[in-house]
């Protein structure tokens, strides 16, 4: 107890007589997409920026680092200090309809240092950009909308790091446009690219796992199908309704053939995703939901414990309660929260006995978060969460504390 | 002034909760509601190698980049004992091709096991015509280092060849040869060369590094320096697995605690005890045995209550598949040891899977499948009311 509150006074004095060190008027704050109601495939541009007027590229990025304390059917790892990552941007409009942005993520955990995204992007019309390099694939609205600052949860959805690959990313092509139009905004992206791999069903994971294709780093090279893995979203959104995206990604995902030999059958995966995000009017309560079914061919002689169907998704609910001055801090805002998750990482049934096949999970996670400006966020989890095995057993509890900060700079 | 004073009151919640956070978690479950977890006692070094299996037990799942397969039956050890528990019909196994003690017929087409799943690319075995073959449920891993240590003269002390006590129940050792590389007991019975077998459901294996590096090699298609050769194409290849992983995960299993009985000293456990011994289950089921020397001190010199004898017992038509391994009888069967039957539930999906292939879904159904030389305590137990089966099932399941 003495320790703490020797550290807490040590923070208070901190607080109080840091500056800043950097003259801010060097640098000038942008974002590379002017526009105020977005859809979430214009998340990548919707970031702050620093940029020197004379140089001729903007730069930003975001850190997370976190405190945790978890528990699982009594047994805990204790207090965790976490550094989950640091993402740098580099931006440049290199015309006035050519533009390059790139994503840079360092995960110390995983030592990783991994190009995200870094795509050019070539406007012939509103409604027809090219866009190549490094992409991240549209399914889903996380995959596109991933910054840490802007949730109010230290953790990214089960269903997009553990069911869907988040921050998925693969070499390829394609094109994208959008329409606005009073409050109507509609928008589109067709990419084909590179993709899966026989990991998602060969993995360590004992379970399909889409997500073990992104230790793959050979498919920025080489497709192991020889097909193009194809992924299409729309989306469509009123400004007093919200937003609403299809999206799918689908291709043949294993190697069938080897220096002209076939090897395997083509199997085929088919990831269909439906996302949902809308601010009712009088509340400001902001809701944004995702799911995601699954569908992979599975080699009938493989194992059970391996699902062809999956299903998964999230709902967070985001309820501001205060927005003033706070610390100092002008219209900082402190959140109420709640996101609800869950993961079924095989539906079916065991065809020896017809019961269900396990292996899921549900989650319910409480939060607070204070946001002294918009592109920062401390906040305060408590995850309640109950896993249940291939079998079905009794499920596994987890609950525990999550505190974090994150911030765009 | 306002702004010191929402921070340090933000700043003592947070250092509140971190200092409380404990208690914002799920409770353990009680010791006697698990089957995993290592006997009491263990020092610094054997926690240290317990953990180590722990963790090639549980939790590496085997690929074919790290050798799975190409045909195989699970992906990991705890894909079959979930929890450490016994398996289910998903998990369950089947041995095919020997019907007597000349030995299995079939090794060449694949047995003595049948690897019914294969990586992709690959086909699976299949049961050639003309075999015999049965479903092996896997057991659960509790308590194996005690029945390990269990001696050789106290099982052979309790087999009955030729029945002289008239009870019906005439159980036997078995006798088997041993694999290079097994190194027998200082202790053990040597009867022409062969040494009593006791893990398996035909006891056809001597101790648990037989009965890991096989599980290891026929279930996963595993190779090891013990059995270097792979399930599918024949040859000896490299070894997929260490041999420190080997012992690490022997060592597991021997230091699984056993199961703590749940209803110990009440009335109704010590009713249906009676029950048990009145009708001789007991006659196979030895409720108490007692472990030899061993150097880990928590394993060495104890009293147990497994209720087995290790012994193999011709359980009748009944329960004869027609299939056989080691020196065993089709209709032979080792009793299966009944402590943490009443758990069974949690690590078999909620339900039962009883008997050496999980045909009985209740423990009176498992009861009622006894034959042979338990048929006379089946039928007596057939003549009991309700209220005494009731006892008794009761009691099986608080071991």
């Amino acid at each position: 107890m003495k320790k703490i509150l020797t550290l807490c006074v040590f923070l208070l004095y901190m607080i109080q007589h840091t500056q800043a060190q950097i003259d801010p008027s060097l640098l000038k704050g942008i974002t590379m997409n002017p526009k105020k109601d977005l859809l979430n495939m214009d998340a990548i541009y919707d970031r702050p920026f620093v940029s020197n007027k004379k140089a001729p590229v903007s730069l930003g990025g975001y850190v997370e680092a976190n405190w945790q304390h978890l528990g699982t059917d009594g047994i805990s790892d204790g207090h965790q200090l976490q550094f989950r990552r640091m993402t740098l941007f580099v931006a440049s409009s290199i015309s006035k309809r050519i533009k390059f942005l790139s994503e840079i993520e360092f995960e110390p955990a995983d030592k990783e240092i991994a190009i995200e995204f870094a795509a050019v992007d070539m406007e012939f019309n509103e409604l027809f950009n090219l866009r190549g390099g490094m992409i991240i694939n549209p399914i889903g609205a996380f995959n596109q909308n991933h910054d840490g600052p802007k949730w109010e949860f230290t953790d990214r959805p089960l269903s997009s790091v553990a069911m869907l690959p988040a921050t998925w990313s693969n070499a390829g092509f394609g094109i994208y446009g959008k329409k606005y139009n009073n409050n109507w905004m509609i928008g589109y992206e067709i990419y084909a690219s590179s993709g899966f791999d026989n990991s998602i069903i060969e993995n360590t994971e004992n379970k399909t796992f889409l997500p073990a294709a992104k230790k793959n780093t050979e498919r920025f090279e080489e497709l192991p199908s020889g097909t193009p893995l194809y992924t299409t979203k729309v989306a469509i959104r009123h400004n007093k309704i919200g937003e609403i995206g299809l999206s799918y990604m689908g291709g043949i995902y294993n190697k069938w053939q080897d220096d002209g030999l076939v090897i395997d059958e083509k199997r085929s995966i088919h990831v269909f995703a439906l996302d949902f995000n809308t601010t009712l009017p009088k509340t400001n309560t902001f809701i944004t939901t995702e799911c995601a079914w699954v569908n992979v061919d599975v080699p009938k002689s493989y194992s059970e414990q391996f699902g062809n169907k999956q299903f998964g998704g999230f709902l967070d609910i985001v309820q501001p309660v205060v927005k003033r001055t706070i610390a100092g801090w002008k219209d900082a805002v402190i959140n109420i929260a709640v996101r609800m998750e869950y993961i079924d990482w095989n539906k079916g049934q065991f065809i020896d006995t017809g019961s269900n096949i396990g292996d899921h999970l549900w989650s319910i996670m409480p939060a607070v978060s204070f946001r002294p400006n918009s592109q920062s966020v401390l906040r305060l989890n408590y995850r309640i969460q109950k896993q249940t095995d291939v079998l079905g057993n009794p499920p596994s509890n987890t609950a525990g504390f999550n505190f974090g900060l994150s911030t765009y700079f | 002034m306002n702004h010191r004073i929402q921070l340090i009151s933000s700043m003592i919640i947070i250092s509140i909760l971190v200092l409380s956070c404990d208690k914002f978690q799920p409770n353990a479950p009680t010791d006697d509601s698990l089957l995993d977890g290592p006997v009491n006692g263990l020092t610094y070094e054997q926690n240290r190698q317990f953990l180590a299996g722990d963790v090639a037990f549980n939790d590496e799942i085997f690929s074919p980049a790290t050798g799975l397969g190409p045909i195989f039956v699970a992906t990991s050890c705890g894909s079959c004992h979930a929890g450490d528990g016994k398996g289910t019909p998903f998990t369950t196994l089947v041995r095919f091709g020997q019907t007597d003690s000349t030995g299995n017929q079939f090794l060449h087409l694949g047995g003595p096991q049948l690897q019914n799943r294969a990586i992709p690319g690959f086909k699976t075995e299949v049961i050639p015509n003309g075999a015999t073959s049965s479903k092996f449920t896997p057991p659960a891993n509790t308590g194996l280092g005690f029945l390990e240590l269990v001696s050789d003269e106290d099982i052979l002390s309790m087999s009955d060849p030729e029945d002289s006590n008239g009870d019906g129940i005439s159980g036997v050792p078995s006798f088997g040869y041993l694999p290079e590389f097994i190194t027998p007991n200082s202790n053990a019975v040597v009867k022409n060369g062969k040494y009593i077998h006791r893990f398996g459901k035909k006891a056809a294996a001597y101790n648990l590094l037989h009965q890991t590096v096989n599980a290891y090699n026929q279930d996963m298609g595993i190779t090891s320096t013990f059995t270097p050769h792979d399930v599918y194409s024949g040859f000896s290849i490299d070894p997929e697995v260490s041999d420190k992983t080997v012992r690490d995960v022997v060592f597991y299993l021997q230091t699984l605690k056993a199961p703590i009985p749940r209803s110990k000293g009440n009335g109704n456990f010590e009713t249906g005890k009676a029950l048990f011994t009145q009708i001789n289950c007991s006659g196979c089921h030895t409720p108490q045995l007692k472990t030899g020397f061993s150097p880990v001190t928590s394993l060495s010199n104890k009293t147990i209550y497994p209720y087995t004898d290790m012994l193999l017992h011709d359980m009748g038509t009944e329960l004869d598949d027609g299939y056989t391994e080691g020196f065993a009888k089709t209709s032979e069967w080792r009793t299966p040891a009944l402590w943490g039957l009443g758990l069974s539930p949690n690590s078999q999906g909620g339900q039962y899977f009883l008997m050496h292939d999980g045909r009985a879904k209740s423990i009176e159904e498992a009861i009622m499948m006894h034959g042979g030389e338990a048929k006379k305590s089946r039928d007596s137990f057939k003549q009991l009311n309700e209220s005494e089966k009731s006892t008794i099932i009761n009691f099986l399941k608080s071991l």
